[in-house]
């Protein structure tokens, strides 16, 4: 049994249940059997993917689903062997060139050389280029994202790409010159529960609108994460009940939790305790980022205005020297050391100023 | 010319050819083929003379396409203003389609060009002697040109190695280097090279050319989105000539409009930026934090939100110039951290916060 995720996914363009004035233009615009490189941003969850499928099952018809998993190897020139997965179909090949880490750049240069080298045979029958899709590609190195420039024109005539990312700030302006860009917006709070409830319907299902609604809320409109909150509920309670409690992920809570204990108290003691469950979170694969942006919404509440600024600077400040450096840790503690220095000094001040 | 439509690499036909494009596709088939071509590849300058508004780089390239010699040359400038697609014209005019082969190298980013390529590949290129007749019997000139695209993009050493050849090698071969940002040449290189400077072409330029595009493509376009293509190019003509391709794509035989235009490139809508700046004076945390996390979910690229929030702020009269000072000051910083990576959501928010104490708070 699959996940409804995957189950209830639309395959064609058509069958879209939002931003359909796009998902009309791009019809038209592979209607001629043809189309300039794509770069397809958003956020998580916002039917990025979805869309690109829909466009090749649109472009090449159904062979796009016959998919296969292919391990390829590449040899850096100084000899360090890279092993990367690939998905492909017939026409259409899938990677996700920043599994390579720091040498994507070959993976780059090599990959998109040989499926681009080669033209299809057959071209009276089939399309005369294949699509090559790539993913995460904000997470590349500033050297592959170089490389990719030419490439793109190059082999315009045998191949084109599709470029897959969640934000465009981290692609150099030369690849985004180069691409049509598509931009997938999260769908509303309204559009996740209409979606909730067709899906519920589909699998038999009568979801009441109040779940529906509170569980697209605690989405954050991220429709996957929706998707797999109402499965979740559904193995919890069925028949679904209004006011059934939509379970949080665990983590979220525990870091509330970290939360409050900070704003309770500020103390080296404390912070140690802080340590120890910040790594905990760490070594559960909570990515540093998304800890230190619930760190700082929990934390926020607790502040006053002219406080607020100062948090969010400081968190602005840290979350960028965490991009830049090694270890995680250091930069988060850092963030709630600061914090605390900024709770208490505030509070010392709101005293003196009474007496 | 089937050749040449089929595999975009070799774009160098005879320049027979390239003169009439359009009317040697007569056959309906090779007219299907046309269309995947990308505007910016058919519109390339075939030759020196095409090169649009860089005059000084055209009058030296012109002077050498009459038998004078050619200096070793650095292109530098914004992307899109024609530095590859200069040298490119220049070479099929010096050389022809024959001779393009042998007496051109051209290595880009995309190739692999570590210190061992220098090395290897450029020395051995350099060294090959090149006469000075054509095999018909007509003159040419007695040199190489070896074009290393996307120089900025090499590293520190390969640079370096190139140094010695450059001299050595100066009675048979010629380089041209291309990059964006002359800064990251090294000074010995940069003082071997007769420097261009490539300008960001001027509007009414990029008006004519789009202009005569659109005229050539049979499409229809509003005046308005001619302005919309100006603004949000930036004097980059391929990226205005991209954008226009993909509207037409997107409208088919529709007229395009401004907002097709502002679409597709990704501009956020003034009204949101309006917006943006509105609730920054209300001095409310919640509300910026709302309005922010709504612009990010709607997937609006943060680089973009800055860059127009900036325009907005240096002609705003309301604030002083201590306080667009601080503003920049910030903006500046969130620039740089965006480019490094850092989370698109507390970037924004720690500028709008500054400016919302700014406009607030200011002289506190």
């Amino acid at each position: 049994m699959s996940l409804w995720v995957d189950k209830h996914r639309p395959t064609s363009l058509n069958k879209l249940d939002y931003h359909k004035d796009q998902a009309s233009r791009l019809k038209m615009l592979v209607q001629s059997g043809d189309f300039p490189h794509l770069l397809v941003y958003g956020p998580s969850g916002s039917g990025k993917k979805t869309r690109i499928m829909c466009l090749l099952r649109e472009l090449y018809g159904s062979g796009v689903e016959k998919l296969r998993i292919e391990q390829n190897s590449f040899t850096t020139p100084s000899n360090k062997k890279i092993e990367i997965s690939t998905i492909s179909s017939n026409y259409h090949i899938e990677v996700n060139p920043s599994d390579a880490g720091n040498s994507d750049r070959v993976v780059i240069q090599e990959l998109i050389k040989t499926v681009a080298q080669v033209n299809q045979l057959e071209t009276s029958t089939q399309k005369e280029f294949k699509v090559v899709v790539l993913t995460e590609v904000d997470r590349l190195t500033k050297d592959a994202q170089h490389a990719l420039r030419r490439t793109m024109e190059k082999y315009m005539a045998t191949c084109r790409l599709i470029l897959c990312c969640n934000s465009t700030s981290k692609v150099i302006p030369a690849i985004h010159s180069r691409c049509l860009g598509i931009r997938v917006a999260a769908p509303t709070i309204e559009e996740i529960s209409q979606i909730l409830q067709s899906t519920c319907k589909k699998e038999g299902l009568n979801l009441p609108l109040e779940l529906a609604k509170k569980i697209a809320v605690k989405s954050n409109r991220n429709l996957r994460r929706a998707l797999l909150m109402c499965e979740a509920c559904r193995v919890q309670q069925y028949p679904f009940s209004p006011d059934q409690e939509v379970a949080e992920p665990d983590w979220e809570l525990y870091l509330k939790e970290t939360a409050g204990m900070i704003v309770q108290q500020q103390s080296p003691k404390r912070l140690l305790e802080v340590r120890a469950r910040l790594y905990e979170l760490l070594t559960h694969c909570i990515p540093p980022d998304v800890i230190m942006k619930g760190l700082l919404q929990e934390l926020i509440t607790n502040c006053d205005g002219q406080l607020k600024t100062e948090v969010v600077q400081n968190a602005a400040f840290f979350e960028h020297r965490l991009q830049l450096g090694q270890k995680a840790i250091y930069h988060l503690e850092a963030f709630v050391a600061k914090f605390m220095a900024i709770y208490k000094r505030f509070f010392e001040e709101g005293i003196a100023d009474l007496f | 010319m089937q050749a040449f439509l089929k595999t975009g690499s070799s774009k160098l036909s005879t320049s027979k050819e390239k003169v009439t494009p359009s009317s040697s596709s007569s056959s309906k088939e090779s007219k299907d083929k046309r269309k995947h071509v990308p505007w910016v590849e058919k519109y390339r300058p075939r030759c020196v003379d095409d090169v649009a508004y860089q005059d000084e780089v055209v009058a030296v390239l012109k002077k050498s396409l009459e038998g004078s010699d050619l200096p070793n040359l650095l292109f530098y400038g914004s992307p899109g203003t024609g530095k590859t697609s200069t040298i490119l014209a220049a070479a099929r005019e010096l050389f022809g389609h024959e001779m393009y082969k042998t007496r051109i190298l051209e290595l880009n980013a995309s190739d692999e060009r570590g210190i061992s390529v220098v090395r290897e590949k450029v020395k051995t290129f350099a060294q090959q002697s090149a006469s000075g007749i054509r095999p018909d019997g007509k003159p040419c000139p007695p040199f190489k040109i070896i074009i290393l695209d996307e120089a900025d993009s090499m590293t520190g050493d390969a640079q370096s190695a190139l140094r010695r050849t450059m001299e050595k090698e100066s009675k048979t071969t010629r380089f041209c280097l291309i990059c964006n940002y002359v800064s990251r040449i090294i000074e010995p290189i940069a003082s071997r090279c007769a420097k261009f400077r490539f300008k960001p072409l001027a509007e009414d330029v990029l008006k004519k050319r789009l202009r005569y595009i659109c005229g050539k493509e049979e499409i229809t376009c509003e005046e308005e989105a001619f302005t919309a293509l100006l603004d949000t190019s930036e004097g980059d003509l391929r990226k205005a000539i991209t954008h226009l391709q993909s509207a037409s794509r997107f409208k088919g035989e529709e007229t395009i409009t401004k907002d097709d235009i502002y679409d597709i490139a990704g501009v956020v809508p003034a009204e949101v930026i309006d917006q943006i700046i509105k609730v920054c004076h209300s001095d409310s945390y919640e509300k910026l934090d709302k309005t922010i996390m709504e612009q990010i979910f709607n997937g609006h690229s943060g680089m973009q939100l800055i860059n127009q929030i900036h325009d907005k702020i240096v002609v705003s009269d309301e604030l002083g110039d201590k306080q667009k000072s601080i503003i920049c000051d910030k903006l500046a910083i969130v620039d740089k951290y965006l480019m490094d990576g850092a989370d698109e959501y507390l970037q924004i928010m720690a500028l709008c916060t500054t400016i919302m104490q700014q406009i607030c708070h200011a002289d506190k």
